[in-house]
C-alpha cells in the first residue's frame, strides 16, 4: 500500500510515528511545505528564547517514509488517485491523509501587509529581524496565542501592546473575572491591554484602533484566530464546513474513502480542533483505520494550561453550571473557579488564573463526583484532600495516557520516578502540565515515601512552599492554624521561616519570625559545643584588602577569639558569647564587613582560584565572577546550604566540581556544573550547560537556584535533589522552560537580589533586634560563668564541660 | 492538691519569688536565661501566654542552652527542643520525651503585677 502524506507537521509525524509502530509495510510518503522535517509547533516560542530549530524538531519516527520537503501538494486528482506539488512532482497514493493544518487569520483591514503572523519558524525570524530596528509591537488577538505573542514581543524588547475585540483577555479560556486577574498580571509585566475594540488600519510605524486610538507600532502581529487549510480537498470537490475544515467521519475518512483528513485541517463531529493533543489522537484513530482497525475519534478534551507571561492560566471542562465556586485574590494575583452541577455533587469544569494546582489534579475527574466539598478541592495539592483518580481518568490529554496506564507502568513496569513514567507511557513529554499529576500518582501507588514534614504539617517543604506562594501567607501562626496542627517544632518553624525569607525577604528576627529560627539565625552566628558562637563576615570570592585583614585581626585579638581560616576562604572567629556578638558586628559593619550568612540555611561562598589576572594559565577573570556571584546570591535562603566556586580554567583549582554550583572557564565562555557535594556522600557536580556568556551563566544559576528552592525537601542538598529530579528535567525546565516558569524564576531572583540587605547591620542599628544578645534578662552585664577556656597553640579553646545527665 | 514543685499551685505564698524580667520582655514561643542563686534557668513564653521555668543546661551536650532551643508543641505538650542535637523536652515535666530517663529541673512560675517571677527553693 502507498500512503501519501500532504503537510509535515504533528499530526502527521504522530501519523507516521504510529503507523512504524504498529508495523506498516507499505510505503510512505510525505510532502511537506515548510523547509524542515516536523518540529514541536506547541513550544515554538522557545525558538526565540534560543532554543535551536534542531531542537524542536520532532524524534524520527522511525519509518522509512520519503520525505519531501519543501514542497507543496497544489492539486489532488482523485479519479487517477495521484497528487501534483507546485515543483511539478507527481505522486500517486493508494490512501491520502491530509494533514495541512491551519494558517493564521489576517483580517482584511487596509495595510495588514505589513503585519507578520505567528506560526513557523520562518515567521518568528522575520518578527526577530523586523524588531531589531523597532522599539514598540502590537499583536492583535488577546486570546491564548496573542498572549504569547506578545510576550515574545516584549522579550525581543519591545513595548507591547494588545488588543482583543472581546470584553477580555482570552474571552474563549476564561470568565470575567479571570480575565480581569489575568489583565492585572499582564499590566504589571509592562503590557498595555486594549480590550473591546478591534483594528481599522495599520500605516507606517503606528496602528489605528476601531475606537479612533493611534498606538505606535514598529511590529505588528496578528493572532486573531487560525483558519484550516481546507484548500486541497475543496478543490477536490470534498465537503467542507461553513467556517472552513475538510468534513471527516469517527474514522477521520472524508467523503471520498481513499482521503482521510486529520489535526487541524479536520473538521470532525463538527468540531476543528486547535490543540496538539486531539491533533494526535486523530492521527493514531486514522492510522488505526489504515490498518483494518475500528478506532474512533469521538471528540477530545478542550483543556488548556499555559503560562502565559509567566502567569498560569488553565481552563477545564465546562465553563458554565447551576453552581460555581470561585475564590479570588486580587493582589496576589490568583482567580479560580469551580463549576458544580445543580447538586453540588458532580465537579463539571473549572477555570484557574495565577495557580494552575485545581487543573492538575482535578481536570480528571471532570464528570464525577466530587470527593472533597468544592471549597477544599480549589486548594486540592495545596494543603487540600488528596484527589484519587480512578483508572480510565485521562492524566496526559497530549498524549492520551489514563491513571490506570500510569498505575500499570508503575506496577507491571518498574517505573518509580517521573522521568520512567514518561519514558514508558509518554505521559508528560509534551506540554509537561502533568508532571505534577504523575508525581502525586507515584506517591499515591506508595513509590514515593510519606512526605509529612513533622506531626505539625501533612506536607512535604515544597507543598508548603507552593501554599505560602499561592495563598500569600506571611506568618507561621496563620500558615499553621490554617495548614497545620499544633505550635510547630525544631523542625517545621525553620523550614517555614526558610520559606518566608525566600518568598518574602525582609529580616529574619522580624516580630514572630524571630521565634521561628533554630539558635544559630536566632543570634546570627554558628552555635559551637559549649554554647559560644563563631562569627564569619563575609570576604566575596576570597579576595580580601590588607586593611580589612588587619581589622578582623584586631577584632579577633580585642575579643580573645579563636581564629582559623575556613574551607571557603574566609575566617572564622570563635569563642564570642551571645552578649558579645553586636559588639564585634559592630566593629566589623563600621569597617565594611557584612553578615557572611555561615549560620544559614543560605549561600555561603562562591569560592574562586586567583583566574587569568595572575594566573598565567588562566583563561577567564575567575575571581571577578565569583564575587559578583557571590554578591548577587549572598543572604538567599534555601533548603540548605550552598556552596559555589569559579575556576578560571580546566586546571579546576577552585574544586568547583565539589558544590551546589561550579563553573570553569573555557576559551569561549563559562561551563556550568551542579549539584557537587563534598560532605558525607560526596559527588561530583554534573555539567548543566556550556560555553555561557556571562549574562547566560548567571540567568542559568539564577534558575537553578529558584527551582531548587522552590521544590527541594527539608535539608536536602542539590546534589539529592538532582538525582530526585535527573538533570535532564532540571535541564528542560531551566533551558527549555518546559513548565513554563522561567519567567516566575527570574522574577523571584530579582527580588531577592533587589530586596537584599545586610541582616548584621539591620541588627546593630535596631535597639529591639539588640534585646536579645544578653547572658541572663535578669543580669545582662554577667557573663555565663560556665565559659571557660584554656589556651592551646597559643588561642583559646573550650574547656569541655563534663556530661553528666540528671 | 499537693505542691509538686512543678507548676504554680496551692502554698505559692510560703514560696519565695525571685522576680526575673517584664512579661513583656519575653517573645512568645522563645526563652531567655536567667541567673537565679547562681543557678542558671530558662524561661519560656509559649503561644498561649504561659510561663515556664526548666534548667538551663542540656544534659546531653552539658552546655547552658536550653533558653535558645525551638518552642513547640509535641501531641499538644509544650516543648523546648535543645539547640545542640535537638532532644525534645516537655516544658511542662522537665522530661526528655525521646529518653523518659533523663529530664531538666522544672521551677514554678507566676506573674505579678506585669513581672514574670520563678521560684527556685
Ligand atoms: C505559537 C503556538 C503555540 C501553540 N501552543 C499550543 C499549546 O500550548 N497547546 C496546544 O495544544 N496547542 C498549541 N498550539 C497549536 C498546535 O501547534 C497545533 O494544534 C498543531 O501544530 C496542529 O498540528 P497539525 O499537524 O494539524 O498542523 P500544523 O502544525 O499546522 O502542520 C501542518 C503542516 O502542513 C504544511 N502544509 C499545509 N498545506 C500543505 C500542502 N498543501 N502541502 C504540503 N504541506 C502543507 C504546513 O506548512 C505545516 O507545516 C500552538 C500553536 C502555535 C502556533
Amino acid at each position: 500500500m502507498r500512503i501519501v502524506v500532504a503537510g509535515y507537521g504533528p499530526a502527521a509525524h504522530r501519523l507516521v510515528e504510529t503507523l512504524a509502530r504498529r508495523g506498516f509495510t507499505g510505503t510512505i510518503t510525505v510532502i511537506g511545505e515548510e523547509p524542515r522535517p516536523a518540529y514541536d509547533r506547541v513550544a515554538l516560542t522557545s525558538y526565540l528564547k534560543g532554543t535551536g530549530a534542531g531542537e524542536l524538531t520532532l524524534p524520527d519516527p522511525g519509518a522509512s517514509a520519503r520525505v519531501l520537503l519543501g514542497d507543496r501538494v497544489v492539486r489532488v486528482d482523485r479519479g487517477r488517485r495521484t497528487v501534483t506539488t507546485r515543483d511539478g512532482h507527481e505522486e500517486p497514493y493508494d490512501v491520502l491523509v491530509l494533514a495541512t493544518g491551519s494558517a493564521p487569520f489576517v483580517p482584511p483591514v487596509p495595510g495588514a501587509g505589513r503585519a507578520f503572523v505567528y506560526r513557523t519558524i520562518e515567521d518568528l525570524d522575520a518578527i526577530r529581524a523586523a524588531s531589531a530596528g523597532a522599539t514598540t509591537g502590537v499583536v492583535v488577538g488577546g486570546g491564548l496565542l496573542g498572549l504569547e505573542a506578545a510576550d515574545a514581543l516584549r522579550g525581543l524588547g519591545l513595548a507591547t501592546h494588545v488588543v482583543e475585540m472581546g470584553p477580555w483577555l482570552m474571552p474563549r479560556q476564561v470568565d470575567e473575572g479571570g480575565g480581569a486577574v489575568l489583565r492585572g498580571h499582564v499590566e504589571r509585566l509592562g503590557l498595555t491591554v486594549h480590550t473591546g475594540t478591534g483594528l481599522d488600519r495599520i500605516e507606517d510605524g503606528r496602528v489605528v484602533l476601531a475606537d479612533g486610538t493611534s498606538i505606535d507600532a514598529g511590529v505588528v502581529v496578528f493572532s486573531a484566530g487560525v483558519r484550516p487549510r481546507d484548500e486541497l480537498a475543496r478543490r477536490a470537490g470534498l465537503p467542507v464546513g461553513e467556517r472552513g475544515g475538510v468534513v471527516v467521519d469517527e474514522g477521520m475518512r472524508t467523503a471520498d474513502p481513499a482521503i482521510y483528513a486529520v489535526g487541524e485541517c479536520a473538521l470532525a463531529g463538527g468540531m476543528v480542533y486547535g490543540l496538539v493533543g486531539p491533533c494526535n489522537a486523530m492521527a493514531e484513530v486514522a492510522a488505526d483505520r489504515v490498518l483494518g482497525g475500528s478506532a474512533s475519534f469521538t471528540g477530545a478534551d478542550l483543556s488548556t494550561k499555559l503560562k502565559l507571561l509567566g502567569v498560569d492560566v488553565a481552563s477545564f471542562g465546562r465553563l458554565s453550571g447551576a453552581l460555581d465556586v470561585t475564590y479570588m485574590d486580587p493582589v496576589g494575583g490568583v482567580y479560580k473557579k469551580l463549576f458544580v452541577s445543580d447538586d453540588a455533587r458532580t465537579l463539571l469544569g473549572g477555570i484557574c488564573v495565577g495557580d494552575a494546582t485545581p487543573y492538575t489534579l482535578l481536570r480528571p475527574l471532570v464528570g464525577r463526583e466530587l470527593t472533597a466539598s468544592p471549597s477544599d478541592l480549589l486548594f486540592a495539592g495545596a494543603g487540600g484532600p488528596r484527589v484519587d483518580l480512578p483508572d480510565d481518568a485521562p492524566v496526559c490529554s497530549c498524549n492520551n495516557v489514563t491513571r490506570g496506564e500510569i498505575r500499570a507502568a508503575i506496577a507491571e513496569r518498574g517505573a518509580t520516578d517521573v522521568p520512567a513514567l514518561k519514558k514508558c507511557t509518554r505521559a508528560g513529554t509534551s506540554c509537561g502540565s502533568c508532571l505534577p499529576a504523575l508525581a502525586s500518582i507515584l506517591a499515591a501507588e506508595g513509590v514515593a515515601q510519606d512526605k509529612a514534614l513533622c506531626e505539625h504539617f501533612a506536607h512535604s517543604r515544597s507543598e508548603l512552599f507552593d501554599i505560602v506562594r499561592v495563598r500569600g501567607i506571611t506568618t507561621f501562626s496563620r500558615l499553621i492554624a490554617e495548614h497545620g496542627r499544633g505550635r510547630g517544632c525544631d523542625i517545621c518553624k525553620p523550614v517555614v521561616a526558610s520559606i518566608l525569607a525566600s518568598l518574602d525577604g525582609g529580616h529574619v528576627l522580624e516580630g514572630e519570625r524571630a521565634a521561628l529560627q533554630d539558635t544559630n539565625d536566632h543570634f546570627l552566628a554558628n552555635i559551637q559545643k559549649n554554647g559560644t558562637y563563631s562569627v564569619v563576615p563575609r570576604i566575596p570570592g576570597g579576595e580580601i584588602t590588607p586593611e580589612k585583614l588587619i581589622v578582623i585581626g584586631e577584632v579577633a585579638r580585642d575579643f580573645g577569639l579563636y581564629t582559623k581560616i575556613t574551607g571557603g576562604q574566609r575566617i572564622d572567629l570563635f569563642g564570642a558569647r551571645v552578649e558579645e556578638l553586636p559588639l564585634i558586628w559592630k566593629r566589623l559593619v563600621d569597617a565594611g564587613f557584612e553578615s557572611g550568612h555561615a549560620y544559614g540555611k543560605a549561600l555561603r561562598t562562591v569560592k574562586s582560584c586567583v583566574g587569568s589576572a595572575w594566573c598565567r594559565y588562566g583563561v577567564r577573570d575567575s575571581v571577578g565572577m565569583a564575587i559578583a556571584l557571590e554578591l548577587r546570591y549572598r543572604g538567599l535562603r534555601s533548603p540548605h546550604k550552598l556552596k559555589a566556586a569559579v575556576s578560571g580554567c580546566a586546571r579546576e583549582c577552585a574544586e568547583a566540581r565539589g558544590k551546589d554550583f561550579g563553573v570553569i572557564a573555557t576559551e569561549t565562555g563559562w561551563n556550568l556544573y551542579v549539584g557537587g557535594n563534598g560532605g558525607f556522600t560526596p559527588r561530583h557536580a554534573e555539567l548543566l550547560a556550556t560555553d555561557l556568556s556571562d549574562e547566560e551563566l548567571i540567568r542559568s544559576i539564577d534558575r537553578f537556584l529558584m527551582f531548587y528552592i522552590r521544590t527541594a525537601d527539608r535539608l536536602q542538598r542539590t546534589s539529592a535533589w538532582i538525582e530526585r529530579i535527573g538533570l535532564d528535567h532540571l535541564r528542560d525546565v531551566i533551558v527549555g522552560d518546559s513548565l513554563g516558569i522561567c519567567a516566575d524564576l527570574d522574577a523571584a531572583m530579582e527580588r531577592h537580589v533587589g530586596g537584599y540587605f545586610d541582616e548584621w547591620r539591620a541588627t546593630v542599628e535596631d535597639p529591639e533586634k539588640l534585646r536579645r544578645f544578653v547572658s541572663f534578662v535578669n543580669a545582662p552585664g554577667t557573663p555565663d560563668p560556665s565559659i571557660v577556656f584554656e589556651t592551646r597553640r597559643d588561642q583559646i579553646t573550650p574547656v569541655l564541660v563534663e556530661v553528666t545527665r540528671s | 492538691m499537693t505542691p509538686t514543685g512543678r507548676a504554680t499551685a496551692p502554698g505559692d505564698d510560703l514560696r519565695t519569688w525571685v522576680p526575673i524580667c517584664a512579661y513583656a520582655d519575653l517573645i512568645p514561643e522563645r526563652g531567655a536565661a536567667a541567673l537565679v542563686a547562681g543557678d542558671q534557668i530558662a524561661v519560656f513564653r509559649t503561644f498561649d501566654g504561659r510561663f515556664f521555668a526548666v534548667g538551663n543546661r542540656d544534659p546531653y551536650s552539658g552546655a547552658y542552652v536550653m533558653s535558645r532551643g525551638i518552642v513547640g508543641t509535641r501531641d499538644e505538650e509544650p516543648v523546648v527542643a535543645t539547640p545542640m542535637h535537638k532532644q525534645v523536652f516537655s516544658l511542662v515535666t522537665g522530661v526528655c520525651l525521646d529518653d523518659p530517663e533523663t529530664a531538666l529541673p522544672t521551677y514554678p512560675t507566676r506573674v505579678t503585677d506585669g513581672t514574670l517571677e520563678v521560684s527556685v527553693e
